[in-house]
């Protein structure tokens, strides 16, 4: 399988000299999903952002299909990788429609075509053409909103797809279907997904392999299974804290 | 008012109210023109934004007979009154417009901006595909208030010779006629009043639901 994003010796640091990456050298393999856990401020999130360089590292170098994101010109590289974020950040003054079709737009395709285009994507994700295409943002429900931002993430046909705690702020019945629904599409589609998570069920129901990320610093690598039955401190404090975390708000909704 | 009033100078109110308004509009098309791309520019150099603001600030606090006053002797602009009240007029519009602006570009929601840059939208596309039409209402917003303060403030306009309703005003108080200075008055008014109606319909048609 050939090397999709590969991260090599990456730095970050603010201008005020706080180090956020901290050479950080990783292979993803084409087709895979990475879950990224680390707790907040980690540099998860800033990984990810240097791979469609919203974050421009400040050492090292990121690889998109064997070509330095630096060598590649900006606009083609952006629009090369899906992003979908905690907040869908869809725009508010486009119907769903033209949501989903904006890239198309941006690159000069035509109206059928784009139309054509974020139905089919529409109906990818599970939602109906006829019913949603002219909808605004505010009359979806959360979960639908995601679901349009995951299509919109999709419409270039993007080798790459970064999600960026993508389902973070959904109820949890919500957040399963969008799970599973991403599984599913994972599965189709074969894209190269980077996905930043709090989440240890969604890291291990939807990912491949499992990065853990402490001050910058990737502290284990390792296949889902793997990962649970690590015995590395950092890797066990993680699955402590997360359990605690479970058992917690279990107690918490039996009380 | 008497009929026979509103018949002498029915014609002369008409033409007045015409010149009144084309006088607000020319400023306001001048003033927008250069307060929008202006506040653009501040959303991108925001270290600016104070001292730019401020001027225009500045140019707020200048009485309108003064500011008229001081552009009189201008070459080129000292020929022809309505020159002279046109610049003012934009000088007085520029502040709200640049201020709605740039708080309107800068209360766009991060995350909005944030996907605009990361799916790949240039610099041009970003600016009429999303930061405009999101600002709209607010520049309408800033618009709508320069309108309706420069509906006024033109009636100062007479005093330069530029026309305008205020003609019949100043004409009014030097003759202690009411009827003059209320039929100069109450159109001015009625103007400021349908402008700011008519703008506010476009402002609610431009908001975005959120």
């Amino acid at each position: 399988m050939s090397t999709a994003i590969e991260f090599r010796n990456l730095f970050f640091a603010t201008r005020q000299g706080r180090l956020l990456l901290d050479g950080i050298s990783l292979a993803l393999e084409a087709g895979t999903t990475t879950a990224i856990l680390g707790r907040s401020g980690s540099g998860k999130t800033t990984l990810l952002r240097t791979v469609n360089r919203m974050v421009e590292a400040t050492g090292g170098d990121v690889l998109v299909s064997g070509k330095s994101v630096r060598d590649t010109d900006l606009i083609a590289l952006r629009r090369g990788i899906g992003y979908v974020i905690q907040e869908s950040g869809l725009f508010p003054h486009f119907t769903v429609e033209r949501n989903v079709g904006l890239v198309l737009e941006a690159e000069g395709h035509s109206r059928a075509e784009r139309v054509q285009r974020s139905h089919a994507l529409l109906e990818t994700v599970g939602l109906d053409p006829t019913t949603f295409s002219s909808r605004y943002p505010h009359q979806l429900s959360g979960g639908q909103r995601q679901r349009v931002g995951v299509a919109r993430a999709l419409a270039a046909e993007p080798k790459v797809l970064l999600m960026d705690e993508p389902f973070g702020a959904l109820d949890p019945l919500t957040r399963a279907e969008m799970q599973e629904m991403m599984r599913d599409l994972m599965a189709r589609m074969q894209k190269t997904v980077v996905l930043v998570t709090h989440d240890l069920d969604e890291a291990l129901y939807l990912a491949d392999r499992i990065v853990l990320l402490s001050s910058g610093k990737v502290i284990a690598d390792l296949a889902p299974e793997a990962f649970m039955q690590s015995t590395m401190p950092e890797v066990q404090a993680y699955l402590h804290a997360f359990r605690r975390g479970v058992g917690n708000a279990a107690h918490g909704r039996s009380a | 008012m008497s009929s026979s009033f509103l018949q002498q100078n029915g014609a002369t109110i008409l033409s007045l109210t015409i010149e009144h308004l084309w006088l607000t509009a020319a400023a306001m098309l001048f003033a927008a023109a250069i307060a929008v791309p202006v506040g653009v520019w501040l959303t991108r150099s925001p270290a600016w934004a104070r001292p730019v603001i401020g001027l225009a600030n500045i140019l707020q606090t200048i009485p309108s007979l003064a500011m008229f006053g001081f552009l009189l002797p201008l070459p080129w602009l000292g020929d022809r009154a309505a020159r002279i009240a046109i610049v003012a007029l934009t000088a007085y519009a520029l502040l709200p417009i640049l201020r709605n602006t740039y708080a309107g570009i800068r209360g766009i929601d991060p995350a909005v901006m944030d996907v605009a840059r990361a799916m790949g939208l240039t610099g041009t596309q970003r600016l009429f595909k999303v930061e405009l039409p999101l600002a709209a209402s607010f520049i309408l917003t800033g618009l709508r208030t320069a309108t309706v303060t420069c509906i006024g403030i033109a009636t100062i306009a007479a005093a330069v010779g530029a026309g305008g309703l205020g003609e019949l005003i100043f004409r009014g108080v030097a003759s202690v006629d009411n009827r003059l200075v209320l039929a100069g008055a109450i159109p001015a008014a009625g103007l400021a009043l349908v402008a700011d109606a008519v703008l506010g319909i476009f402002e609610r048609l431009l908001t975005v639901k959120r």
